[in-house]
């Protein structure tokens, strides 16, 4: 690892002694590092809330008697470990077809962000070191769960079987999203922070109501984020799910940062912690091990088919982009944090478990590669042919039944658009 | 014909909607066993079950936020909202959910929520009981605003608004309540005025006088004391309060060439503001005055023993339609 900034070598993590922890699950600290000559930015490292040892020391369990532990079943150097509580039955061919998914939607993202800087998008939103939290918990889902995300969940959409171009019509701003939620059983992008959350609880409300729980029964899954989790809606859908049992599945990505926020500022104990105050399991999964998101996932998914009510999963990642690409991380963290986050990429652990096991070899990574570029560039076809929309599509799919309102002005609007036409035959 | 007050066509009106259609549901605080703290849910849980009249956490964008995802898997939510002052937690899931999700869809997806709301003052209340918020979400695209003023009306437009496949805010006058009025319960719904409509409630030549909800029975009183001065106003319920029956406006001030809106909200960027604006294009050359507002004053709403003179009364209607005559 190459140590950019010479300072950084003094920013060590300081895990505070379980001893003196003041109250269990209270063990962050922001931690001011020695001031080095030089750059004039606050050298605040950045710690992530984390539970480990406060767990030890308050002895706490979750209500399924388990441990906080970090749930891992693939190491950051690729080896395959096992968990007590998440057995994974998974073929090479499984985990080959996982890599593939994680490699093409890094592609996407690659491409999107290419065309943002080229001017074709209006902004992106990166999914740089989330794809494993995505791609495992997307590929846990049945066809009749439902999924909303936020507008990160790129690598959700892929396993859902949306069309990448979809997610640019919302970049590009030719629409607001505009697919079908009920053709992949997967939602429109919500924007607003946490919103989704209520939408999710909502809907599996319904799904009872529908008696859909149990045998061969549904359930919905939710994505937000770290800094979602001070909302109040995310609150209040805890809360609903919690006291009607709601067949929900609560994904919380924590990729550490919310725009230039560290955890800190969002939560003094570890985030799947919240989940017992509320009545409800919740668990911290490795969100860089593509297995484990896999296997707590399904797990909780087929808990909340049957009827045992939502789990809180928080996926323990980082955001190894910018917020989106109108962000500047350089002002707000260091980039050895960033090198640290590399080590444990959730793309190359999976490439190294499957040289180290002999399950794939050149041609295999050859050919995705091949298979990325040809994704990318349908993305970017894709994107440079996405026409305009039309100017009076404004007044469209407002309303179920238009009134006179829109009708006026619409009338209005194109007797004005209608005025130039004259200038445009004659030029 | 049936003697209610508005409270019980409203209830009769819910049961209806439950009846006609298993997708709807009732979402509220204390709309269960209590039937709402206006009485406007009682017993409809003991007849329809728990599952489909549901006591909520108290948590309005909670409310709302859960009745889109019902909405979304099929259902058709009415929430209420226990009094005015209390939406505003919800606003967001309202302004940029609920009245978003068909543009953002491009029209796949439709949220058939009605959101019931008690609105107005008059009854008093402390604080955050009293407000007419209606304007912020008549300034919203994606919604549409209703205000029923009594009984007849009440017990039709909440079934409309329910059978609705857009979002529908629906305004409670809650001081009338407990107003009587003949419903037929047993007209033909295609015989209902359409939800979009405003309705004249008493017809006069000298001037129009436009009100909705709670300030209809103030405004009737108005025109009918008006009248034995030999001053015939021509009272308009509005009820459809986004989108507006701008045709209906129009065609009633080009007759009588004045106009008067009365809201009990502030008149700063009000609903009376819109409709000046709207009769003064449509109806320029036919106006002899300029179009007058008699409403709340742009202030919070005062402590109760001040709504007296907050609230505008058959008095101030009246002087206000002075004045236009005045011109």
């Amino acid at each position: 690892m190459t140590l950019v900034d010479p300072g950084w070598v003094h920013c060590q993590r300081r895990r505070v002694p379980a001893a003196v922890t003041r109250a269990a699950g209270t063990n962050h600290r922001p931690v001011t590092v020695i001031p080095a000559t030089g750059p004039e930015y606050a050298r605040e490292w950045h710690v992530a809330v984390d539970s480990d040892d406060a767990v030890a020391a308050a002895g706490l369990r979750r209500p399924d008697g388990t441990s906080g532990e970090l749930i891992q079943l693939l190491t950051p150097e690729g080896e395959r470990v096992e968990h007590p509580d998440y057995p994974l039955d998974v073929s090479a061919d499984e985990i080959k077809g996982l890599f593939r998914d994680l490699v093409l939607v890094r592609r996407i993202d690659t491409e999107a962000i290419a065309l943002q800087r080229q001017g074709e998008l209006g902004i992106w939103a990166s999914l740089l070191g989330q794809e494993a939290a995505q791609i495992g918990s997307g590929r846990a889902l049945g066809p009749k769960d439902m999924a909303f995300p936020t507008y990160r969940e790129h690598g959700v959409a892929w396993c859902r079987g949306l069309d990448p171009a979809k997610l640019l019509e919302l970049f590009r701003g030719v629409s607001h999203g505009g697919w079908d939620p009920k053709e992949h059983n997967f939602h429109l992008y919500t924007i607003v922070i946490g919103a989704q959350t209520l939408h999710a609880t909502g809907y599996a409300m319904g799904i009872q109501r529908d008696g859909a729980v149990g045998e061969d029964g549904e359930a919905a899954i939710v994505y937000f984020g770290d800094g979602a989790t001070s909302q109040g809606d995310v609150n209040e859908a805890f809360i609903w799910a919690s006291v009607s049992n709601a067949p929900v599945v609560f994904f919380c990505q924590n990729n550490q940062w919310a725009i230039s926020e560290p955890l800190e500022k969002q939560s003094r104990i570890p985030l799947y912690q919240r989940a017992l105050g509320f009545g409800f399991p919740g668990l911290r999964v490795d969100g860089n091990d593509v297995l484990a998101c896999l296997a707590v996932t399904k797990k909780a998914m087929q808990d909340a088919r049957e009827g045992q009510g939502p789990t809180l999963i928080e996926a323990y990642t980082y955001r190894m982009g910018a917020h989106t690409t109108t962000d500047d991380p350089t002002r707000y963290r260091l980039a050895a944090e960033l090198e640290a986050w590399k080590l444990k990429d959730p793309v190359e652990r999976v490439r190294a478990y499957l040289v180290r096991t002999g399950a794939a070899d050149a041609d295999f990574f050859a050919a995705v590669d091949a298979e990325a570029d040809e994704l990318g560039a349908r993305v970017r076809k894709s994107c440079l042919t996405m026409p305009d929309p039309r100017p009076l599509s404004i007044f469209e799919n407002v309303y179920a039944e238009p009134g006179p309102q829109l009708d006026w002005e619409r009338e209005r609007f194109a007797a004005y658009l209608d005025s130039f036409a004259d200038e445009e035959v004659g030029a | 014909m049936t003697t209610l007050t508005l409270s019980r066509a409203l209830n009769e009106g819910l049961r209806r909607a439950l009846e006609d259609d298993p997708k709807v549901l009732i979402m509220g605080e204390d709309v269960g066993k209590l039937g709402g703290v206006f009485r406007v849910t009682d017993s409809l849980q003991k007849d329809f079950g728990e599952g489909r009249v549901i006591d909520t956490p108290l948590a309005e964008s909670g409310i709302v936020g859960t009745a889109i995802g019902l909405a979304l898997r099929g259902y058709r939510p009415i929430c209420e909202i226990q009094f005015d002052g209390f939406v505003y937690p919800a606003f967001d899931q309202i302004v940029s959910q609920l009245a978003k999700m068909r543009l953002r869809s491009l029209g796949h997806l439709s949220l058939p929520v009605v959101i019931r709301i008690p609105c107005g003052g008059g009854i008093g209340a402390v604080e955050h009981h009293s407000e007419s918020p209606e304007v912020l979400f008549a300034h919203t695209g994606g919604l549409r605003v209703v205000a029923c003023s009594g009984p007849a009306d009440a017990f039709t437009m909440i079934q409309q608004s329910v059978r609705s496949d857009d979002p529908v805010i629906f305004f409670e006058p809650k001081r009338r309540y407990w107003d009587k009025g003949e419903v037929d319960t047993a007209a033909s719904p295609d015989s209902w005025l359409p939800l979009g409509s405003a309705r004249t409630i008493y017809p006069g030549s000298d001037v129009t006088l436009l009100a909705y909800g709670p300030m209809i029975r103030t405004c009737v009183e108005a025109a009918v004391a008006a009248a034995k001065d030999g001053r015939n106003i021509e009272v308009i319920d509005l009820r459809s309060l986004s989108p507006l029956d701008i045709g209906a406006i129009v065609g009633s001030v080009r007759r009588t060439g004045r106009c008067v809106v009365a809201h009990e909200a502030p008149v700063t960027a009000g609903l009376g503001a819109e409709i000046a604006a709207r009769i003064t294009e449509e109806c320029f050359y036919q106006l002899e005055a300029p179009v007058l507002r008699v409403g709340g004053f742009s202030t919070p709403y005062p402590p109760s023993k001040l709504e007296e003179h907050y609230l505008p009364d058959l008095d101030r209607i009246l002087d206000t339609v002075d004045r236009t005559f005045a011109y």
